[in-house]
């Protein structure tokens, strides 16, 4: 026993000063690369936001421009941050970012940007799972059809053009992934129609996201 | 110039010989999870040699000051240290790559040619070696990663170097390659079980040429050699 007791004290020690000399350099590390971090996943959302709405429809700063999506009762649509696009004041158009949760493995992230007369800006798969190969076709570098969507509007409550071309609708499926595009089809309709019914209160709100 | 005989052991152990990907079999989970792609495969490559090349170096530099019995939490700390300050830089200066790698990153702490070399090598050697030993054992696996990668994307995109830009910058955009078109990818080398069967396929290919090597020479006596087998490969 007394011999013991040291022993494993000064093994202690030894264990928590390299703990501790660890944790700082980690930490370190992490104070030197956090404004940078954040930084990056800003530049990366401002690209994003005026890719999907372009710069002759928006002179705001988007990202700074933005609410949390008010809560709607009708609709099961999973609804994050709106931001808003506006020229000269004027509103123009809003980026709702939504997620489609019927995707074939997970959730999908979605940037939906539309334009006052409910009519789709741009889309962007922001996150996703989707097997590589098959339903990643919705990222713009893998394929260009998510583009598909731009221009497009819901004209009215029964509107069967939305839905990939094997359900009647208007869009393609891929060549063995249907379901991907099946809850993006889906989701991009719900969030216009979630627009639609909540434009008023989502372009008057005071924009609340600043230091999110 | 002479070649330091120790250096050139340690090269060729790394290099060929006892390499950490075909041979000693360490860390499958990331060689087969992010080499889809060559970028990819560069990316994982570049940041496990990095970490191998400093977790060595340290663990070189400490090895009189830690006792026999802690060792192993110790080496832990080290590599998960400089695992974690990698993924915050690669956050930070290459967010693209950083996303698409993403979950893997974390994994090189669980790799376990990692701690197999800290254990087996640097422990024992002083910094120079233990440094040279990991950048070596870093460029075996990197080795075996960027060929597993080009095998794949070849066969399951029909291009070389795809999102070199993520990597490299946006000048790197130009270095895609076409190497063919085609209409739909092949699905088998792109998903999990490709890499294995490539994988199989790479290791058969190396044992097939030490295979003719030994028949071509003369037989000589081979000194053994340490070979750390690790059991917690996740």
């Amino acid at each position: 026993m007394s011999t013991l007791l040291p022993a494993i004290s000064k093994n202690a020690k030894i264990l928590a000063l390299f703990a501790i000399v660890c944790t700082l350099s980690v930490g370190l590390v992490h104070v030197l690369t956090k404004e940078r971090i954040s930084m990056q996943a800003q530049q990366q959302l401002i690209k994003q936001l005026n890719e999907i709405i372009p710069k002759s429809s928006h002179d705001n700063e988007m990202f700074r421009d933005c609410i949390a999506a008010p809560i709607d009762n009708n609709t099961d649509l999973l609804v994050d941050v709106i931001y808003r696009a506006r020229l000269n004041g004027v509103s123009t158009a809003a980026a709702i970012k939504a997620i489609a949760p019927n995707g074939y493995s997970g959730n999908i992230e979605l940037l939906i940007a539309i334009n006052v007369d409910g009519s789709i800006s741009g889309v962007r798969a922001l996150e996703h799972k989707e097997t590589p190969g098959l339903g990643d076709k919705i990222e713009l570098r893998k394929s260009s059809w998510i583009e598909k969507f731009s221009g497009k509007g819901v004209l009215d409550d029964n509107d069967t053009r939305w839905g990939v071309m094997k359900d009647g609708g208007m869009f393609d499926q891929f060549t063995g992934a249907t379901i991907t595009p099946r809850a993006v089809v889906k989701t991009v309709k719900k969030t216009i129609d979630y627009f639609k019914a909540n434009q008023a209160v989502i372009f008057s709100n005071t924009s609340n996201c600043e230091n999110k | 110039m002479k070649i330091n005989p120790e250096y050139k052991e340690l090269a060729w152990q790394g290099l060929w010989k006892n390499n950490p990907g075909l041979v000693q079999l360490l860390g499958l989970c990331p060689l087969l999870a992010v080499t889809s792609t060559v970028v990819n495969a560069l990316g994982l490559g570049i940041a496990t040699m990095f970490v191998l090349i400093c977790s060595n170096a340290t663990v070189s530099a400490i090895r009189h000051w830690v006792p026999k019995e802690i060792r192993i939490p110790i080496f832990v700390l080290i590599i998960a240290a400089f695992v974690t300050c990698v993924q915050l830089l690669m956050n930070a200066y290459t967010y693209g790559l950083y996303q698409s790698l993403g979950i893997f990153l974390p994994l090189i702490v669980t790799n376990c040619a990692i701690i197999g070399r800290a254990e087996a090598y640097a422990s024992k050697n002083p910094i120079k070696q233990a440094s040279f030993d990991g950048l070596m054992m870093g460029l075996g696996f990197l080795a075996v990663l960027v060929i597993l990668g080009a095998i794949r994307e070849i066969l399951g995109q029909g291009t070389l170097f795809d999102g070199a830009n993520l990597l490299l910058g946006a000048w790197a955009t130009d270095l895609k390659i076409q190497v063919y078109q085609l209409d739909s990818q092949f699905l088998l080398a792109i998903l999990p079980p490709g890499a294995f069967i490539a994988m199989g396929f790479l290791i058969a290919g190396k044992n097939a040429i030490d295979h003719k090597i030994a028949q071509a020479k003369p037989k000589k006596l081979e000194q053994a050699i340490e070979r750390v087998r690790v059991n917690f490969e996740s």
